[in-house]
Order: structure tokens, then sequence, then C-alpha cells
């Protein structure tokens, strides 16, 4: 309102001076490092105009940690462990698209053994429903929906037993090895898997029972973060949030890598590119990984237990570590381990980039290498990092409150951002 | 269309700028010659050949040789489903090249970032800034001559590296000193002669 609005003003002339005085005075609100809806430390430098924003700047690098610097000073399989680190919500997923991006380096990613690229298969399917279940749990919970958080947690304990019973480790799985992966499937696995698999499409459906008719969840996304398909690809976005924009692209569909051109599913798509259609990508995706699962274990070459002895690596001894008893008892195998240890694989000159489908997105590994066991540059192309810079010409115009339900649906995770 | 042929039109199109397409594990890259032209290269890239999402730029330390640096490029078409490598040189006077900021807005945190990282600055850029160190941050850490165990810096009421207190431990590093890996006891026994440079290391 303006001054000479109403020139009768019944206000003291102190007040209403006061008044003009806060026009087109913008407020400066500071949103995390540390906030529960940024998931993380991301930080947001809001300008607000009254509770609309004008502006805003994200602030990231609070979680930088130089891997890119450190993968320079180490062997490709030391750089392993870095992996689960970038999103560690979906670290069994980045293992995988990390060996495969030195495997495509060394020319033997063809070279993997059926069973080995069935188990990768399900190692990223499963990093991609752990993922999506909490995505959709904290996105729920932030725009007041609590039951869901908990409902998608309990899912994802079920997947973290899954994958402790496979790795070891629950959370920091370090799972692949170049050519090849640490372990077979342990005793009675697949069983487990399978049960699991029966239980989580109940929960989707009662997730999406308490979502996606939900008047307040619909209210609070539906035409919120809108961001068109010309946007979306002018600003690098890649995963659910490309898909919920419109654009049909899929990397396991368009570059199919380990086993994906043999397996049956569909590439969900959004058509108005708000926060629901993001939403509503991510359960169809979830879906769609139950079908890849089960897919997999049944046609897991060497069945469950593995009765034929089918290998999980690249049996060469010069890509992978070779057993404990070979070592003992070979000379050669010795010679293999040691140099394995100490200079890492022989990879050749050269450079590659691969990119895998993560849960999050386009997640890229760039190795540039002078030959030997150590990349000279490795470049991690991460997906939230491109997704979260859409968020300067995303956020103006939203109300504040909007932010959550923007970054709910973005998905994103500081850890792989900031590298 | 294959990605050879796009970089066969690229070559026909900018001549000798562009180096003939080599190609690795089925991947195509092209160097360029001049970085100055990458704005120009970039616009029909993306215009006329269809090259409408950039996965990536990256850039690289040739730390010893000149030009000290390269720029990486990664190209998509959703269109045609292609990708294409292009790689640019710049000294380490320059330091220096245009931004392509104005073909794909994607290009502004990657450039900032290389920025940020390798000190290589991008003319024309609208906000080049720091992005994942803190502004006044004085070095540029992905530097090959940036060791990995770090400067210390200070930067007032910022951020600083002030003495940790386990500093002068057995397993801590100190900014500046000798990584985890120099400090081994064992790799001193490989090398001999390196005996004057790892004398200051051992007085911890």
């Amino acid at each position: 309102m303006s001054a000479d609005m109403n020139p009768q003003s019944p206000l003291p002339a102190g007040a209403a001076e006061e008044l003009t005085d806060l026009q087109g005075e913008k407020m400066v609100l500071n949103m995390g490092p540390s906030h529960p809806a940024t998931h993380g430390v991301l930080r947001l430098v809001l300008e607000l105009d009254g509770e609309i924003i004008t502006k805003a700047t994200p602030d990231i690098g609070y979680l930088h940690r130089g891997d890119e610097k450190i993968a320079e000073n180490m062997t490709y399989t030391q750089f392993i462990p870095y992996t689960d680190r970038l999103d560690y919500l979906a670290p069994l997923a980045n293992n995988v698209a990390y060996a495969l991006a030195v495997e495509k380096l060394m020319g033997i990613d063809h070279d993997l053994p059926p069973r080995c690229q069935y188990i990768r298969v399900i190692c990223c399917e499963l990093a991609r429903l752990s993922s999506h279940l909490l995505g959709l749990g904290s996105m729920a919970m932030d725009v007041g929906a609590l039951t869901v958080f908990l409902f998608t947690f309990t899912e994802r304990e079920k997947i973290y037993n899954l994958i402790e019973a496979l790795t070891g480790a629950r959370f920091t799985t370090s799972y692949t090895r170049i050519g090849g992966v640490a372990r077979d499937l342990p005793a009675g696995w697949v069983e487990q898997c399978r049960k699991f698999l029966g239980e989580v499409v109940v929960n989707i459906d009662e997730t999406e029972k308490l979502l996606t008719r939900n008047k307040i969840f619909v209210d609070r996304n539906r035409d919120i973060g809108v961001i068109s398909r010309e946007a979306a690809i002018d600003y690098g976005l890649s995963g659910p949030n490309l898909r919920g924009s419109g654009v049909e692209f899929d990397l396991r569909k368009a570059h199919p890598y380990l086993v994906y051109d043999q397996l049956e599913f569909e590439v969900p798509a959004g058509s108005v590119g708000d926060c629901y259609d993001r939403y509503l990508v991510r359960i169809e995706e979830m879906r769609q990984s139950v079908g890849l699962l089960r897919q997999c274990l049944d046609k897991l070459p060497g069945g469950a237990g593995n009765a034929a002895r089918e290998p999980v690596d690249i049996p060469d001894g010069k890509t992978i570590l070779p057993s404990k008893y070979k070592v003992l008892t070979s000379m050669e195998e010795l010679i293999h381990q040691f140099i394995l240890v100490t200079e890492g694989v022989n990879a050749p000159p050269g450079e590659v980039y691969f990119s895998a489908e993560n849960p999050k997105g386009e997640l890229g590994f760039y190795i540039h290498s002078k030959g030997g066991g150590t990349p000279n540059r490795l470049k991690i192309r991460s997906p939230s990092f491109c997704n979260l810079s859409i968020l300067p010409f995303l956020m103006p115009g939203h109300m504040i409150s909007d932010t959550v339900a923007i970054f709910g649906s973005l998905d994103f995770v500081m850890g792989e951002c900031d590298r | 269309m294959s990605a050879r042929e796009f970089a066969q039109q690229l070559k026909a199109r900018f001549g000798d700028w562009i180096s003939e397409p080599k190609e690795f594990r089925a991947e195509i890259t092209v160097q360029l010659s001049d970085a100055e032209r990458i704005a120009d290269i970039c616009q029909f890239a993306k215009k006329e050949l269809g090259f409408d999402y950039l996965v990536d730029i990256s850039s690289i330390d040739n730390y010893g040789t000149d030009p000290r640096w390269t720029v990486v490029y990664h190209l998509y078409g959703y269109g045609h489903r292609c990708h294409l490598r292009v790689k640019t040189d710049v000294s380490e006077e320059k330091s220096g090249l245009p931004t392509v900021t104005g073909v794909w807005r994607t290009a502004d945190w990657h450039e900032r970032e290389i920025y940020d990282m390798m000190g290589i600055r991008f003319r024309g850029h609208p906000d080049l800034r720091r992005i994942l160190m803190w502004e006044g941050y004085p070095y540029f850490p992905l530097r090959k001559d940036f060791p990995l165990a770090g400067k210390p810096s200070d930067v007032p009421e910022v951020a600083f590296t002030r003495p940790a207190p386990e500093e002068g431990g057995p397993f801590v590093t100190r900014p500046g000193g000798k990584d985890s890996t120099a400090r081994e006891p064992r790799a001193h026994e490989l090398e001999a002669d390196d005996a004057a440079a790892r004398a200051p290391a051992e007085k911890i």
C-alpha cells in the first residue's frame, strides 16, 4: 500500500511515516547451514519482500572434503571407500558407478561375469529404493506428514539389514572392487530379499494412500517449484528431477550399462514439472525398482546358492586380489597381490567419462589417466550439485514455506554436492 | 548421426581450430587450439548440432608443461543421444578463457568450481566467486603444487587453521607438512637418498 492511497489516514503522523519506510525494504533471511529442511549443510540466503522470496543465493561447500584431490593421491581401489561418502544415502550405487568408470578406462567393462553384473544391478536398485524411501519420507515430513517418515524408515531399516548381510556394513558399504564385487551373495540372502520386496510394495501402496490424494500434501506441492522442460535441460538437471519436467530420459535405457538392456522396466515422466510431479516420478521409480529386483533375483546366473560356482569377479588375478589360498601357495599370485596392493591396477593412459543413473541423477566420473594405478585427475560430476544450481532461478516468487517443499522434491544430498 | 560425424561437422565449420577427432573407449574427443573461440564453438554445437545438455566442465593441471591448464567440456544431445568431449588448453600466464554461461546456464556453477579449485578465470561470467571454499581463501587447492595436507591459512573471523589440540601427535597431519604416507617409517627405507628432505618431518 502506498502513502497517498489513503490521505485521510486515521493513524498518527509518525506511524504513517513508519509504514512508508517499510515499503520496498527487503529482509534477508539466512536459512541453514544447519536447518532441518536442508537435509545436510546447505545454506540459503533469502531476500524477502514480506513472505515472498525475491532472491535466493545458495551457499554450498560446508561438506567439502577435497575428494577429487584425495583421489589423485591414491590407487583406484583405495578410492572406493570415498565413493561411499558422496551420496551417502545410496553408497552401493556410487560404488558400482565408480567401479564401472575405472573398468571402462581399463577396457574390461564388457568382461565382467554375468553374475557380477546382476549383483551390481541388485545393488543399484536396492540403493535407489533406499534413497527414494528416505527422500519421500523427509519430503512428506517437511510439509507436515510425519507418519510417512516412520512408514518409509521401517522399510529402509530392512534394506539396511540386507545391505549389512551382503557387505558387512550398513552405511559405508565399499562393496565393489575394480573388476568385480567383494563377495558373493551370502546364503539365504535371495530369500530374504524376496520377502522384503513383498513387504515393500505394500508399504509403497500405503505411502501413496497417505500422500497422493492427501489434500494438504497436494496443496503444498502442486504448481510449486515448476521447472519447465527447457529450464531443466538448460540447468543440467538429471534423474527424477529431469523426468519430473517431462524429459523421458534415463541412462539405464538410453545408454544401458551392466544388464539393464536385458531387463524390463518403464521410465516414468511428469508433465508439469512441479514438486508433485517429482514426487509421483519417485513413487513410480520405486515400483519399477522392485520389478527390476524381482527380475534380477529370478535371472541370477548360478541361482540363489550359486551351486554352479559362477564367478563374481574377473578371475585373471591381475585386476582383483587373488584368493588368500592362492596367494599362500602360488608364487605368481603372490606377485600379483603385491603389485595390486602397492601399485594398484595397471590402467592405460587415456581419458574416459562414465555416468550411471543414480537415485539422485547422473553420477559421472571423468578419469584422466597418465597410466598406472593412480588417476592424474578424477572429476566427479555429481547430480546434486547441478540440481541445486537451479535454486536461484527457481526460488524467486515463492513463499518461504514453499522452500521446504522444493528442497524435499529436489532430493539432494550435500555429501555429493560438496564432494 | 554418430559423435564422430558431429565432430567432423565442427571441424568443417571451424577448420584448423578443431583437431582431428580422437577415439578412446568409444568416446570422441576434439581439441580446440584457441581457447578464445570456446564460446563460439559451444554456441554452434548447441544451436546447429543439437548438443543441448552440458554434462560437465572439468579442468586438468598439466603441472610442469606448457600450456599448464586443460579445460574439458562434456556435451550431450537429448535429441541424438551422442556424447562429445571438447578440450582446450590455456596457458598459465593467461589463466582465462571466455565463459559459456550464455550458452548453457548450468555452466555457471561448473565454471565457479573450476575458478575456485584451479584458479582459471572465465571472462564474462556473471558472478565468478568461490563456491566450495570460503570467500577470501588464498589458494587453489586442486593445483598439483598444492600439498595434499593443505596449507595454513587465516581469514580473520571467517576461517582459520590454528594448531589443533591434537597437533604434534603421531597420527595428525599438519597443514603444509608431510602427509601420512610420507611420514610412514617404512616408506623412508625405499627413499634412501631423500634423507635430508625427510629429516624435519621426523621432529614432530
